[in-house]
């Protein structure tokens, strides 16, 4: 029991972590670009969903779709204000403008909400399912994760596949000049991936510190290079790759937390993401790419 | 003339990069020893020292072999807690301090190097930003696994352990590493001369592989894997090469750092560090080595000499960077720039025009 | 310079220079072939070129002409068949190590070190000939200063060979077009091959450079004893200066023979000539 037990919890944490990993894989595979913000974006969407609940005594539902759209607005002008600049620059300085706009938002969050730890309280009811006479206990929050993370990449699936938009991005991560002459406003593209991917890291940021309800500037980090690991791990660029990838994490991290050792769950989630990439050096579900002589 | 015009370009960069160490030097140590630098200026001496190393090394990845590396704080750790270890080790057998500091440099330097080695092997078969993925994660297993080391050594030798000091089984000994909260006990060896001294190694290791046969073949690879390839240049040969030098070098500068402070901690060498040794090197110039020096002793003082503006030093830290970073790739400031100069010489020149007139 | 020698035929599969019969062929080809995916890019194809041979290999776009270049460099590693350099088989071999058996190559998009001087690309291409190990690389002593000098004079006689003395500090990536391509050459040439593959050396050219490169060309071959095989699609350098010319089409060789004969042959006019005159 215990084996399923932790196996739900895997799926749940890694559910959050595909959900960030979406934002990630999303914008690198149309932007080429390593957004090192984006487990701050996560952060700024706790605490949004804070302030709205504690402060304002929002309903929690409430409060997520004010997160979203808040962190929809701070990813477009992110975008906008840092990275738009530089889109003829070298992926390095993107990278690095990134790193600063990272520290930008987890300074920005100390001097507003300070660096003293913020008790999240749980956007669902803090109660659970006995199963097997209480030896299987599931919360809801996992249950609302995962059925969050199904809906999300449901949705995304059929976005980018059917809608006109969803090809438009498609074919801007195919090839961004081919896509121009084609009609498509790369930038208008661009910007919204970055929205859409930010939207997704505020109900990453909620669903992240429902589990673990400890909210400091610094949360997003750790998580947003999780994720950003898991997005490499299915294959950085594709969509299912990196709810693969993002899931796979999650079970690793709960299976050797419980079965190995605590303080070295990390050492060994990085340790197979290495394996994974030397057995096959583009993920899970990446694409080869060959270099043309 | 030709001979001569070669000479002077990959001379000039020697001239610069040396020069301006042993200015630094020049000015700075009399103020030091003077007590005519503030205290916590002072106290960061020895800290740029070891950073402008681990620029210096890092620009070797990622300037000339031209591989991004966002783990190479890994290296300084290992140089760091290798050090730490042999210099308490041999307290008794080298009593004399700068010669215990050099032998512990050395110690982390082979360490990190032999890391560089056995990490480069299967790193640097990936290319670009997987490369870098990583190495990110190498430096968090070896951060992780550092924080569940423990070391400790008396009569019978070293104990290690990854439980906790009392698995140790020591006997009167002493605590070297312990876990979480790293090493212990270390008596202070790091001086700013030291520190000096060890940047003059750095560039003349680096700066002498770059003008080399093996550093052309480097810069090779990074400008056409293909072409380097096609001439005969064994890829992975010289790739790891430069890794080992770089971790080597960055592994001397953990083990100066470590030695200026009584206890450190693996999370000094985290994730962060590695991005903040990046930001050096980018902001200072790929490939630019006396550029890479003047950023690094500039931005790591830029926080301290911010520290009036409180709680909001590290936010403005932060918008300098994006500022800069916007200033020198942005298309647009580029052309706002140049139209700027171009005013500014065309006034000069109507303004020379009008004098003629007169 | 070497008056062009009768064809005869070499005992395996196809035809060498006279001059070349008694000799070992410097590079032989037997039955290569290679599939991308379910794609046959490449099939049999069997391949002599004599010592001092300059062979052509022509065909229209697309027949896989720069997948044989690739091939006989081990960028890409065949499927079938082998390849014998100097009489050495190159299989399980990479790029690196063929080229030190004595092949050397240019690319058909210009693949130069564009970052570095001119003198510093030909130096790479010097690479294995310089006797210097990482010690003295790292000290700058111990034969540092002697390796530098030897390798400079001998950079700087290759570029002699081609007029380019003047431009030995510029940065590659500066010049211009023509004297890229050249430059490539130069490079490869330093890595002293037995024989230099040339992927469309004659590529946006003018007629008066063109003809400067075929008596270059012509040079190469007489100046260092060695073979050149060359993709063209300037049927005038080819016909002018090729001994012997193997056609692909659909990556199957359709003809072989000397330039009389392909000039005349049929199935080439169908697959190559005939096209060019229907674009008419």
């Amino acid at each position: 029991m215990t084996f399923i037990s932790n196996l739900i919890n895997g799926i749940s944490l890694g559910s959050v972590y595909a959900i960030i990993a979406l934002g990630y894989t999303m914008v690198y595979g149309i932007a080429k670009m390593l957004n090192f913000a984006h487990g701050d974006v996560i952060m700024i969407g706790a605490y949004t969903s804070f302030c709205m609940t504690t402060y304002v005594g929002m309903s929690p539902v409430v409060s997520v779709v004010v997160a979203m759209a808040v962190c929809t607005i701070l990813g477009s002008l992110i975008e906008a204000f840092a990275y738009k600049p530089l889109r003829k620059a070298t992926s390095l300085a993107v990278l690095i403008t990134a790193i600063g706009v990272s520290y930008f938002l987890q300074n920005m969050a100390l001097l507003i909400w300070g660096s003293t730890p913020k008790t999240f309280s749980s956007v669902v009811p803090n109660s659970s399912i006995a199963l097997f006479d209480g030896k299987l206990i599931i919360t809801y929050e996992s249950i609302i994760t995962i059925i969050a993370c199904i809906l999300i990449m449901v949705v995304l699936t059929l976005f980018t596949k059917k809608s006109k938009m969803g090809k438009a991005m498609r074919a801007v991560s195919e090839d961004k000049e081919a896509a121009e002459l084609m009609g498509i406003n790369v930038n208008v593209t661009i910007s919204i991936t970055f929205a859409i991917g930010s939207a997704l890291a505020a109900i990453a940021g909620v669903l992240l510190c429902s589990a673990y309800p400890v909210l400091v500037p610094t949360t997003g980090s750790m998580p947003g290079i999780k994720a950003f690991v898991a997005a490499v791990f299915g294959g950085i660029g594709s969509i299912p790759g990196a709810m693969v990838g993002g899931i796979l994490l999650g079970i690793i991290e709960i299976f050797s937390k419980s079965y190995i050792s605590t303080l070295l769950s990390d050492a060994i989630v990085f340790a197979v993401l290495i394996l994974v990439l030397l057995i096959k050096p583009t993920g899970i579900l990446g694409k080869k790419i060959t270099e043309k002589v | 003339m030709n001979k001569i015009k070669s000479l002077n370009k990959s001379t000039l960069t020697n001239i610069k990069s040396y020069g301006l160490v042993v200015l630094a030097f020049i000015i700075l140590f009399p103020m030091q020893n003077m007590g005519l630098i503030n205290h916590s200026i002072s106290g960061l001496l020895v800290p740029i020292c070891a950073y402008v190393v681990m620029a210096i090394s890092l620009n070797l990845t990622v300037g000339f072999l031209g591989e991004l590396s966002l783990g190479h704080a890994e290296f300084m750790s290992v140089g760091a807690f290798s050090s730490v270890v042999v210099s308490i080790c041999l307290q008794e057998a080298i009593p004399s301090g700068p010669l215990r500091l050099l032998v512990a440099i050395a110690a982390g330097g082979i360490c990190a190097g032999l890391a560089g080695f056995i990490i480069g092997i299967p790193v640097l078969r990936l290319r670009g930003d997987y490369l870098a993925i990583v190495t990110l994660a190498f430096g968090e297993i070896i951060k992780n696994i550092i924080n569940c080391l423990y070391i400790g050594v008396d009569g019978s030798g070293l104990h290690f352990s990854m439980k906790d000091i009392a698995s140790l089984g020591l006997t009167n000994g002493k605590i070297i590493l312990n876990g979480p909260q790293g090493a212990v006990g270390i008596t202070k060896l790091s001086t700013f001369t030291a520190g000096i001294i060890l940047i003059i190694f750095a560039l003349f290791v680096v700066l002498n592989f770059v003008n080399s046969k093996s550093g052309r073949a480097v810069t090779a690879i990074r400008d056409n894997r293909i072409a380097a390839e096609s001439l005969g240049i064994s890829v992975t040969r010289y790739k790891l090469t430069a890794f080992i030098i770089s971790a080597a070098l960055a592994g001397m500068a953990g083990a100066l750092f470590a030695m200026n402070f009584s206890t450190i901690a693996a999370k000094k060498f985290d994730f962060n560090t590695s991005i903040l040794v990046l930001v050096f090197v980018v902001l200072g110039g790929m490939g630019n080595i006396p550029g890479t020096i003047i950023a690094t002793a500039l931005l790591y003082t830029l926080p301290e000499l911010l520290r009036f503006l409180n709680d909001y030093r590290m936010l403005i830290y932060a918008i300098v960077l994006i500022i800069v970073m916007l200033l020198r790739n942005s298309e647009r400031a580029k052309q706002i720039i140049n139209r700027m100069i171009c005013t500014f010489k065309f006034n000069k020149s109507g303004g020379k025009g009008d004098e003629g007139n007169v | 310079m070497k008056a062009m020698s009768k064809m005869v035929p070499y005992p395996s599969n196809s035809i060498v220079p006279e001059r070349d019969i008694d000799k070992r062929p410097i590079l032989e080809t037997h039955h290569l072939g290679i599939d991308f995916g379910g794609l046959t890019a490449l099939d049999d194809l069997s391949l002599t070129v004599g010592r001092t041979e300059i062979a052509g290999l022509i065909g229209p776009n697309g027949a896989g002409k720069t997948t044989v270049f690739n091939l006989l460099t081990n960028v890409y590693q065949p499927t079938r068949g082998d390849i014998m350099l100097d009489g050495k088989s190159t299989a399980k071999k990479n790029s690196a190590q063929v080229c030190r058996m004595g092949i050397a190559r240019t690319f058909q998009n210009i693949r130069l070190f564009s970052n570095m001087s001119v003198l510093d690309n030909v130096k790479v291409g010097l690479h294995n000939s310089i006797k210097q190990n990482l010690f003295s690389s790292l000290t700058h002593g111990f034969g540092y200063r002697n390796s530098e000098k030897k390798s400079r004079e001998r950079a700087l006689e290759l570029l002699d060979f081609f007029n380019m003395t003047d431009m030995a500090e510029a940065e590659a990536g500066s010049l211009p077009y023509g004297a890229q391509r050249r430059l490539e050459i130069v490079r490869a040439l330093a890595t002293n091959p037995g024989i230099i593959l040339l992927d469309e050396p004659a590529a946006g050219m003018n007629p008066s450079e063109t003809s400067e490169l075929m008596d270059n060309i012509k040079k190469i071959r007489d100046t260092f004893n060695i073979a050149v095989l060359l993709i063209e699609h300037d049927m005038n350098l080819v016909m002018n200066i090729c001994e012997g010319i193997c056609v692909l089409d659909h990556g199957k060789v359709i003809a072989k023979g000397t330039p009389d004969e392909i000039k005349s042959n049929p199935v080439v006019i169908e697959a190559y000539l005939g096209k060019k005159k229907e674009a008419n």
